[in-house]
This record gives C-alpha cells, structure tokens and sequence, in this order.
C-alpha cells in the first residue's frame, strides 16, 4: 500500500513539475519574442516550413469540410425549405470554428510532430547541449522562431481554410442542390455581418476566428518543441515524443478552444 | 624572541601557503566536494583540478560520471553541493546569462561531433564565431579555413558538405575545429576515440597534442579508453563509485600496486 502511495506521489509531482516546466519555457519563448538578438533567418525558415508546407493540407482540409457540411445541412435544411441558408450556415460555421480548429487540428499532425521530432533528435544527439556549449540559449535558438512562426501562419492557414471551406459549399449548393451562387454568397455575408464588427470594419466572427489560431498557433510550437527538448531514450525517445506532442497539442486545442469561444462570447458579444 | 623551531615552523607555514597560492593561480578548472544524484548518486564528493596548459584523462568505468563532469563544468547541470571554479570564479551560483558567457571561454568535443545536421560545415564552424564574435564574414571564413587546416581537413573539398556526408572521423575533426574556432583556453574532449578505427584514433591524439603544444590550451579527455588517453594526457584522475581514487601521472598509475587500478589496467 505504501508503495503504491508513493508511486503515486512521485507520478502527481512529476506531472506538477511537468506542467511547471511547460509554462515556464512558455514564458521564457514569449519573453525572447521580444529581446535581442533575435534568430530572424530561423523564423522565416519555420514560416516556411509550418505554413507554406501545410497550405495542400489546409486547402484539401478545408475544401472537403466546407463540401461535406453544405451537403449534410441541405439535408436538415431542405425539409423546411430552408435550403437558400445554406450559405449562412457554411460561413459561421467554417470562420466561427472549423476553419480555426481542423486547419489548426491539420498543422498539429503534420509540423508538431516534426518539431518534436527535430527538436528530439537534436536532444539525442548532443546538439543542443553544443548550441548551450557556445553560450547559445536553446529556448531563443530553436523554440522562439517556431513560436513566432506559428502565432504569425496559423491565422494566414486559417483564412485560406475558410475561403476554400466556403468555396467548397458553394461548390456542392450550386451542383447538387440548386442554389444559385449569388445567393449562397449572400447568405454567406450577411450571416457574418449579422454578428457585428469590430471598428466598424472587421466581423466579430472573423475577427475571433482569427483569435484562436493564434492561440493554437502558441499552443502547437510550444507544445511540440517541450516534447522535443524533453526527450529521452535514443530514437525510440524520438518517437514517442513526436506522437506524445501530436496527441496533447490536439487535445489542448479542442480543450482550449472552447475557453476561448467562451472568452470571446464575452470580449465580443454578438450584435 | 622566537626558537630555531618556531622560526622553522614559520618558514613551512609561509611555504605551503606560497605554494597553494602558486597552485591556486595555476588551476584553471577546480572541484570541490561535488555531489550530484538523479534517480541514484552520480558524484559523491569528487574534487579534482585541472591546470594551465596541461592535459587532464579523467578515466573511469561507463556510469562513474565523468560525462557528467564535463556538463558541470560547462554549468549545463548544476551540482547538489560543492563547489566548481572555473579561471578561478565560482560557477555554482551563476546566473543563466553568466553561465552562457562563461561558456563562450571553454570549447567542447562532444563524443559524436555532435554537428548541426541541417547546417554544412561552413556553418558549423562559422557558429561559434557568429554567435560570440562580431567578425565580419571575410574574417569568418579565414578563421573557418584555418581551423579545418589545423585538424588536417581540406577547407575546399569539406566546407560546402553536410556532416552526413562525411566519415566519423572527420565529423571528429569537424568537431575539433569548430570547439577552437574561438580560440577558448578550456577544451572539454568527450570520448574522443570512442567508435574510431586505430588510424583516426592515432589522428584525433595528434590533434589533442598539437593544441596542447601549438595553442597551449588546458584540456579535459574524458574517457573509459584509458591506453588511448596515456598517449595524450600529462595526468590522470580515476573515478570511482562517484570519487577520484588516484590523481597522478600516467607512469605513477601504470607503477600503482592498487588491485583496482591493476584490474582497470589490464
């Protein structure tokens, strides 16, 4: 029994460690955002590597999503002869949440198991411990570019889902279920005009949609590039941290997004 | 009025104390008292001290800790207690960001090269240089020739690759020229033969030698190769269950009548 206990002890200290050791190498990455100098080169290559790397992804993502949803609603919708909202329904649902969680969802299982996974076999392989060797902070080196990377492309990846997500159901409203385009689009506006702007400009909804990529954006580079400077055990660490970090990043995106949804309800009620 | 004795005993005092205080200046690198444990007790009192110039093996089984010694020195890991001087600073209680400049003084060799794979082998010696010095880039890339010159790589053939197309060896060498690339006093060598085929083995020991005698860099060789180390090193500090059991010469260890050491030996 009192091993048990004590087993238990050690694995309740090791995740409260865990989670502290997290959010500190997140305050450390967000502090280096802003200190000097700053690995420019680095940042730009991950914008690369994150964004223009996972824009088929996206675009099939959102593309088949925007598809599927015009086509499951039509059905729901066309008992009450409803199908000219179609469009309304597409657009606040693509900009309000699918397009910022499957295109964040997307980038999760594609770059944060390859930072993990880079990050991990730099760990494995004395490389990080060369980079501190030559009074080089790894957290400046390796986690803020991918933070600034992440919190800068998952907006842009998300506002490309969104269009193609929309131009995807306008695609199956006008094909297969008769509805003209004109119409969809215009569903489409007013739906997002409906919840208000933000400066007389910007939607709410897009607005916020464009608020919980960049969270998750923070949450995917952070969270994989922990897994990878944390990993253990030779090439098998490598692996288990790429899964471990594909696994919480996806959690801790549906979790959070709806803290935020919740959050924003209240930051930008709608009109 | 003091007696022959006292008067004697005076002199002894004066003496020894001349002669710590020329020790003192001379020790580069100085453990006192170092414990460290993780799951299990790692260093347990070690206390050693490398001097200016000379080249120091610390030996000693897998497990004993002496990779762990090189990362202290380093301050990549912090001991639980004791102390760790470094050009006579204590570096324990270091901040982060003074930990970071300190390391910019001491060059490491890690066991695998330990190279940057994305960057070729312009880039990783350049590293160093890039990151401490404010050398322009014609400047980097004398000094980037020179180094690859000195650990007998040719700059125009090895420059433009990538580690992974180069043999252990030359990672090796690769990792030599790039921990001298600032000219630091301190070279850390961590297992330097190991995985190595006797010609580059004979290879690396020249090179450890030729900094020691062309540069005058004081150097630390970890290893468990400890004929390999004899070649190098003017002394030698044996780990034991986490402590130094013989600090000596090589010639004062092969003559130990110690049954461990014999063991260790043979």
């Amino acid at each position: 029994m009192e091993g048990v206990l004590t087993g238990i002890e050690r694995r309740a200290r090791g995740a409260a460690l865990g989670v502290f050791d997290y959010f500190t190498l997140a305050a450390r990455a967000i502090r280096f955002l802003f200190a000097r100098p700053f690995y420019w080169n680095d940042a730009i290559a991950q914008m690369d590597r994150i964004g223009v790397g996972s824009i088929p992804i996206v675009l099939l993502t959102g593309l088949f999503t925007g598809m599927v949803l015009a086509l499951q609603s039509s059905v729901e919708l066309s008992k009450f002869g409803a199908d000219v909202y179609i469009g309304n329904l597409v657009g606040a649902s693509m900009v309000r949440e699918l397009g910022p969680v499957l295109c964040s969802l997307m980038v999760a299982g594609r770059a944060a198991s390859g930072i993990a996974a880079e990050i991990g076999s730099m760990r494995v392989t004395e490389q990080i411990d060369a980079l501190q060797s030559f009074g080089t902070d790894p957290i400046k080196k390796l986690v803020t570019p991918r933070l600034l990377a992440g919190i800068v492309v998952l907006p842009l990846l998300t506002v490309v889902a969104d269009v193609i997500g929309i131009i995807g159901g306008m695609i199956v409203a006008v094909l297969r279920i008769g509805v003209t385009a004109d119409a969809y689009m215009t569903g489409v506006l007013n739906t997002l005009a409906q919840s208000g702007f933000v400066f007389g400009i910007f939607p709410k909804d897009f607005v916020s949609g464009l608020f919980k990529p960049l969270v998750f954006g923070a949450i995917i580079t952070i969270t994989s590039s922990y897994y990878g400077l944390n990993t253990k055990g030779g090439t098998e660490g490598v692996g288990t941290a790429a899964t471990n970090a594909v696994v919480t990043c996806s959690v801790l995106i549906l979790a959070s997004d709806y803290f935020i949804t919740q959050l924003l309800l209240v930051i930008l009620p709608p009109g | 009025m003091m007696t022959v004795e006292q008067h004697r005993k005076v002199i002894r005092e004066e003496l020894r104390s001349e002669r710590s205080a020329a020790t003192a200046h001379e020790a580069v690198i100085r453990m006192k008292d170092v414990y460290l444990a993780f799951e299990r007790p790692i260093l347990q009192g070690v206390s050693f001290e490398a001097r200016k110039g000379e080249t120091l093996m610390v030996a000693g089984e897998s497990g004993t800790g002496k990779s762990t010694i090189l990362k202290l020195i380093l301050r990549l890991l912090k001991p639980d207690s004791g102390q760790i001087e470094v050009f006579g600073r204590d570096i324990v209680d270091m901040t982060f960001e003074e930990a970071l400049d300190l390391r910019r003084n001491i060059g490491m060799v890690f066991q695998n090269a330990a190279l940057f794979d994305s960057l070729t082998i312009y880039e990783n010696i350049a590293y160093p240089l890039r990151e401490n010095r404010d050398h322009p880039e014609p400047e980097i890339e004398r000094i980037v020739r020179e180094r690859l010159a000195f650990v007998d790589l040719d700059p125009d053939r090895v420059m433009m690759q990538l580690p992974a197309q180069l043999s252990g060896g030359m990672r090796k060498r690769v990792g030599i020229a790039r921990a001298i690339a600032t000219d630091p006093r301190i070279v850390l060598f961590d297992e330097p033969t190991a995985g190595l085929d006797p010609l580059t083995i004979g290879t690396i020991n020249d090179l450890v030698r030729k900094l020691q005698r062309e540069l005058g860099v004081t150097s630390i060789i970890v290893t468990h190769d400890i004929r390999e180390g004899f070649r190098v090193a003017n002394r030698v500090n044996l780990l034991r269950d986490g402590r130094v059991t013989f600090d000596g010469t090589p010639e004062e260890m092969v003559a130990s009548d110690d049954p461990y050491i014999q063991a260790f030996l043979s």
